[in-house]
């Protein structure tokens, strides 16, 4: 198993005896790869994520991890008002000794980071008053200075715009390829996996599941099982580049909609 | 006169304000100094009446090797209080505030809470009902202290297993109203006690309860230096990865902290300073509460500055206060009760202040 590589074989968790969140779940990701976990609420994606990132015990089955892992959460509330600074410098927390403090290479190489993502300038801004994807990209430098080799992202694009979720998706895509990091994340929305992941994992409950490349696994017939909402794959050019997306078929019950 | 205040004087204010604004590391140094100055001059104010100079003279006197003044003008009550009464008082106090400051903020941190301080969590009356209990069995002061350490912890494990067992997470609301509820079923044990205990013990003990550094000896002193000095290395060191356990567990996790360790040593440390605090001086209520709020007024909120920079205020505050009562104010107000109406107003006008933008 090289540097970065991650795979659970045999994963089963369950909160109550005999009920199963997921059981039997097997999956492997190569460095430098994009796995991303589909499912429904409530389907345990982020217990998943919990297990894989070794914060929860899972109840059956074992998870292999060769690297440092980092973690990117849902967008989320800090309790007191750092710095964008300060929050990636908290990414060094593995190389400084537990008595110890950051020292100035530390906050140079967390000034980097941000430089990176595109956020030097706001260093010394208050996390609480960035926008949603600001604090994303933030997160992103945290990991970047933690050096991780797998980096494991809970809904990375909810309550994001459009602009925002497309360039949290360039990110993902940029770290798996140019850093040649192993990225995780979990998504409510296919279409995105289907954009940059390599392979998906669908749960679709219990020990019910798809996963393996993401031509093979995000098809219409899973798709539908998961959700029980059609979604159709479509192909068109763009730019002169040849498009391939999935797209949701809502369909009310009636169109009020003036004509 | 008036004009050339605001012509003079309120400019400096507003450039030295500029100055640490944009140097926020310069304020640990600056209240570092204001410190020393506050403590020296502590030794010249007190209810004993005597010549402002006095105490310079009896110190000098004592400590060089030659007579500082020719033919000594001081009788022996001057000398005991300049030497025996004032000295450990002051450091008493001194180090109650240094305490009071860092593990208000050490909690606040730890459980990404603005509302905890030692004394709404229930450590404080834990180490309270094992003093008064102390006090009872009439107890010397090493008793005292290790009956209210085993309070305080006591206390804060009791607290820590109700907001588990009710909220599930030991953070936010579960965790206030859990030691709302274990402070309040120790102040019953107190009242317990003080109902039975009577005798010329009674008004003694509720007098300490009530936060005081009258009757501070140097067994007090020392006791509560080496405490917070241990205790404050040990935070100081920790400062940093306060700022990732602020983040929550899963977060603190993922960036490689070892959660239950850290928080383990935080809780033994914090209630252990604390009790040793309420041992010695009573419950000093509010100022590790409030104290952690003004040093992020002026240092913001990495941990790096703010607990230095709480130590430093802690210090200033209760020193402050303990002036207040030993000189202003007749009869010797308890501290506890001084803080209590300054911290009341306080964190009503954070209240205010914080309606709409939150508590950083």
């Amino acid at each position: 198993m090289k540097t970065g590589d991650f795979s659970f074989s045999g994963l089963g968790h369950s909160y109550l005896p005999d009920k199963w969140i997921f059981r039997n779940y097997q999956s492997q990701v190569s460095r430098g790869q994009i796995l991303a976990l589909l499912g429904p609420n409530g389907c345990g994606k982020t217990t998943l994520l919990k297990i894989l990132l070794g914060a929860l015990a899972q109840t059956e089955g074992s998870v292999s991890v060769n690297g440092h892992v980092a973690f990117v959460p849902q967008l989320f509330q800090v309790a007191f008002d750092y710095s964008a600074l300060d929050m990636v410098l908290m990414g060094r927390a593995k190389k400084v000794g537990l008595f110890s403090q950051p020292t100035s290479a530390d906050e140079e190489m967390a000034l980097k980071a941000l430089e990176r993502v595109g956020l030097a300038s706001l260093a010394n801004r208050p996390f609480h008053e960035m926008s949603g994807g600001q604090r994303q990209l933030v997160i992103f430098a945290r990991a970047l200075v933690a050096e991780a080799d797998i980096l494991i992202l809970d809904e990375p694009t909810s309550a994001l715009d459009l602009k925002n979720q497309n360039a949290i998706l360039e990110w993902i895509d940029r770290l798996a390829r140019r850093e040649n990091l192993t990225v995780i994340f979990s998504t409510h929305h296919p279409h995105h996996a289907y954009a940059v992941a390599d392979q998906a994992l669908l749960m679709l409950g219990g020990s019910d599941y798809a996963a393996g490349q993401v031509d093979e696994v995000l098809i219409e017939s899973n798709l539908f099982r998961l959700y029980n909402l059609p979604l159709k794959k479509v192909s068109f050019e763009f730019e002169e580049q040849a498009i391939e997306t999935l797209v949701p078929v809502f369909r009310p019950k009636e169109d009020h909609r003036m004509a | 006169m008036i004009e050339a205040y605001f012509k003079n004087i309120v400019p400096l204010f507003h450039r030295t304000q500029r100055f640490l604004d944009q140097r926020s590391w310069a304020w640990p140094w600056l209240l570092a100094l204001v410190v020393v100055v506050a403590v020296m001059g502590s030794m010249f104010v007190g209810a004993y009446p005597m010549p402002l100079r006095r105490p310079l003279d009896i110190l000098l006197d004592i400590i060089l090797p030659f007579s500082w003044v020719d033919s000594p003008a001081w009788d022996l009550r001057e000398i005991t209080v300049v030497t025996l009464i004032r000295p450990p008082r002051i450091m008493v106090a001194v180090f109650a505030g240094i305490t009071l400051g860092m593990s208000g903020t050490a909690l606040q941190g730890m459980y990404r809470n603005p509302l905890v301080g030692p004394d709404l969590i229930g450590v404080s009356s834990g180490a309270a009902f094992g003093g008064a209990l102390a006090y009872k069995l009439a107890l010397p002061t090493l008793g005292i202290v290790t009956l209210a350490s085993i309070g305080g912890v006591g206390a804060m494990l009791c607290t820590l297993f109700l907001a588990r067992i009710v909220g599930g997470k030991s953070d936010g609301l579960p965790l206030i109203l859990a030691g709302f509820f274990v402070g309040a079923f120790f102040m019953a044990c107190v009242g317990l006690i003080l109902h039975i205990g009577g005798g010329y013990a009674g008004p003694n003990l509720v007098y300490w309860l009530l936060g005081t550094f009258r009757g501070a000896d140097p067994t007090k002193a020392w006791t509560i230096i080496l405490t917070t000095t241990a205790g404050g290395i040990l935070l100081m060191a920790l400062r940093w990865r306060l700022n990732l356990l602020s983040l929550g567990d899963l977060d603190a996790k993922s960036l490689g902290l070892d959660v239950g360790t850290l928080r383990w040593i935080l809780i033994l440390v914090v209630s252990i300073m604390v009790a040793v605090q309420v041992a010695v001086s009573g419950v000093v209520g509010w100022v590790g509460l409030i104290i952690p709020h003004c040093a992020r007024m002026l240092v913001g909120p990495d941990h790096r500055r703010l607990m230095p920079v709480s130590a430093l205020l802690g210090c200033l505050l209760v020193l402050g206060l303990d002036n207040l009562t030993r000189t202003v104010i007749w009869s010797e107000i308890p501290v506890g009760v001084l803080s209590g109406f300054l911290g009341t107003p306080f964190i009503c006008f954070l209240f205010w202040k914080c309606r709409s933008r939150g508590w950083s």
